[in-house]
């Protein structure tokens, strides 16, 4: 049987997803042996265009360039599969959507403005094409990524674990943060996937692998405010890195900048 | 040979951080046009850094970039801590050295083996270079794991760790933890040496130029996570003073902004740090420079890769000293109280020289934000470095080996080309 082709992808991001593939140790060499990589910059193949089984795309869309790059990739794949919260929510980038002044941002940013082409609101991947499966976190982890590619080598639609953190903690035993000290965790509607990192560090989950399953978002923020967060720090804790996944961005917008403008993503280009 | 004319495009850079190309054009024996573009889009992050509050900053700031979060983390809070009064303990001060030492010994790993070795040894890629060279890459990617290991003990993962925090860390990891992890560490020493050893065997091209160096100087131990600038012309800068000589302005075609030191383009990361603190080296690593034959300073760019493999040995070396004595800590940080004001702040990110301003209000909340990232310092020293180590090399190359030199030039920078294009120049949105 010939190796399933596979490609990684970068759009508007930090890299940092695409270490869970770099960051595999030996395990990289296993993969390389299971899978034919084609196209991997900064792991130095380089074949934009190859047809492909899987294509992994990290990074949202920020530039007219990149819609017409991930439209091709599209094209391209069998398999679409985004890694990270900028590929599946906007990511942390996707906060300059909430103001939309992005272009008085950029003209007052550089001296030559008119080399710069982005769009009025990042957004993220599946806004553009379809795409197959959604890997969540900032960053995505390399057991999210080997899950992935072994159930698409055996054929099985991968699991898909929509959990929230606070069932981990749980699982785990870790002493609840907004019980024992008050601090105000995103934990309750937060989807599971990094082990419950963060509580299990004694801090607040910051809501870093987007909602969960029917995440009860209006009553967290309700909990919140118990807690004497005034509302803009409620609007924080929502609008962070995942702030374009609706279950934040309508929590969050109730609070945001009261008196300012519909903070909801429009869709207009430049 | 004069009438030559060609076109070198390189649309997409390989095995560097982020996306960038490169264009050459000769006509005869000149180079009429080089051209090293970033196209990366800018992220705006000193923008929306504004109205958030000061502890939110470290988990923001991180995601700048995947490869060195813990630099963004550690000057951020240099920057932040420096509005208090009071000071965080010496527990902390070790154990962020200890975590930043993860960080240089993860990136540059990865940066040797995944990224520059391929070039000198003839492969395109490590993966193919693992079939013939098995023991020299699976030695550089467990030596990139324990990087990783050291960062997910003080952050629980090593991609935008969760641990650090404004007056120490949320956590401090038990002691057989770090027990464990220090005799991992040591097994690793051997590996670290072998890795100087074989780096400064390799062919590496001699090419001597004449260049500015930038780097942090501490007066106890060879800077990585605070200390004062020294420059190569003999400046001596705090944090605060960093923007009356260094300048950014916007390069056309590009969404980058490039610095100059009074003018001049300069050299930041590790060749500029060993070149200005190699007397700082622990004794083991002043021997090994010796048995390398390893000049100091050195003005061969190319040098670059053997300085990220001393580095590597240097970061193990202190790590297992800083947490060979470690000891469970009463409290892993202490409640700063921050006064409102401009706080600037600095570390040796693996690339170099990262520094980070922050306007506090009295309501705790960011009102302005500026960063200025190694790669940025750096762009007008590739691009001054390409220029001549071209001509040098010899314009009457094939297409081939003129695009690999230019790579080869271009990988010693070890550019990270999406930490370049997420900052912003502040001064004009000010007004
Ligand atoms: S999701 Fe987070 S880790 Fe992944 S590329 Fe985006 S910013 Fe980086």
């Amino acid at each position: 049987m010939a190796k399933p082709r596979i490609a990684v992808h970068k759009f508007s991001s930090c890299d940092g997803c695409q270490l869970a593939f770099l960051n595999l140790g030996e395990a990289l060499l296993q993969l390389n042996e299971q899978v034919e990589i084609l196209h991997f910059l900064e792991a130095g193949m380089s074949d934009v265009s190859a047809d492909v089984d899987i294509a992994f795309v990290e990074g949202s869309l920020s530039t007219p360039d990149e819609l017409e790059r991930i439209r091709q990739v599209r094209a391209n794949s069998q398999y679409l599969i985004t890694i990270g919260a900028c590929a599946t929510s906007g990511g942390l980038q996707a906060l300059r959507n909430l103001d939309g002044h992005h272009d008085e941002w950029r003209d007052a940013i550089y001296a030559q403005p008119e080399f710069i082409h982005t769009l009025k609101n990042v957004v993220p991947i599946a806004s553009e094409v379809k795409v197959d499966l959604e890997l969540w976190g900032c960053p995505v982890n390399s057991v999210q990524i080997l899950a992935a590619v072994r159930a698409l080598l055996f054929g099985v639609a991968p699991v898909d674990d929509r959990d929230r953190v606070c069932l981990e903690c749980k699982r785990q035993q870790t002493v609840c943060v907004m019980v024992t000290q008050g601090t105000p965790c995103m934990g309750p509607v937060t989807r599971t996937g990094c082990g419950a990192l963060c509580p299990r560090f004694g801090r607040d989950c910051y809501g870093c692998y987007g909602p969960s399953e029917t995440a009860q978002s209006e009553t967290l923020a309700r909990r919140f405010a118990g807690l004497s967060l005034v509302p803009d720090a409620i609007a924080r804790r929502f609008l962070l890195i995942n702030s374009q996944a609706p279950a934040f961005l309508q929590a969050g917008g109730v609070f945001y900048r009261s008196g300012a403008e519909d903070p909801r993503a429009g869709d207009q280009d430049d | 040979m004069t009438s030559r004319r060609i076109r070198i495009d390189v649309p997409a850079l390989t095995r560097v951080e982020g996306e960038g190309s490169l264009r050459l054009e000769i006509k005869g024996n000149k180079l009429v046009e080089l051209g090293l573009s970033i196209f990366e889009p800018p992220r705006y992050f000193e923008k929306f850094l504004e109205g958030r509050e000061a502890r939110e900053v470290v988990d923001i700031v991180a995601r700048i970039c995947g490869i060195c979060p813990v630099a963004y983390q550690i000057s951020a809070l240099n920057a932040l801590e420096s509005l208090s009064t009071q000071a965080v303990s010496p527990w902390v001060q070790r154990m962020r050295r200890a975590f930043y030492c993860g960080e240089w010994l993860q990136s540059h790993a990865l940066h040797i083996h995944l990224l520059a070795l391929p070039d000198y040894l003839g492969f395109d890629n490590a993966i193919a270079m693992a079939e013939r060279h098995p023991e020299e890459v699976k030695r550089g990617l467990k030596l990139q794991g324990m990087g990783n290991a050291l960062i997910r003990l003080f952050g629980g993962r090593s991609v935008h760790p969760v641990g650090a925090r404004l007056g120490g860390f949320h956590h401090a990891p038990s002691a057989e933890t770090v027990a464990d992890l220090v005799e991992k560490l040591k097994g690793a020493q051997e590996d670290a040496r072998n890795l100087t050893h074989f780096c400064a065997s390799l062919p590496l091209p001699d090419d001597p130029q004449s260049f500015i160096c930038v780097a942090l100087h501490h007066p106890d131990h060879y800077a990585m996570e605070s200390g004062e600038i020294h420059t190569s012309t003999g400046l001596v800068l705090n944090a605060a003073q960093f923007e009356q000589h260094f300048h950014e302005h916007h390069k056309p075609d590009s969404t980058a902004l490039w610095s100059d030191l009074d003018g001049h383009p300069y050299l930041t990361g590790p060749l500029a740090r060993l070149n200005i603190n190699h007397a700082q080296l622990p004794d083991f690593l002043q021997a090994r420079l010796q048995e390398i034959g390893f000049q100091l300073p050195s003005s061969n760019m190319f040098h670059s890769l053997i300085a990220r493999a001393l580095e590597i040995e240097l970061a193990l070396h202190e790590a297992i000293r800083l947490l060979d004595e470690y000891a469970y800590p009463d409290a892993p940080y202490n409640s700063l109280f921050l006064e409102p004001g401009i706080g600037f702040g600095m570390s040796e990110a693996p690339r170099g020289l990262l520094w980070h301003r922050y306007a506090l209000d009295d309501q705790g909340l960011i009102q302005a934000a500026r960063i200025v990232p190694p790669t940025s310092q750096n762009q007008a020293r590739i691009e001054e470095d390409l220029h001549r180590s071209l001509s040098r090399f010899g314009l009457n190359h094939d297409e081939d080996a003129l695009r690999l030199r230019a790579e080869q030039v271009i990988r010693n920078y070890d550019p990270c080309i999406s930490c370049a294009t997420h900052f912003l120049r502040l001064e004009k949105h000010e007004t």
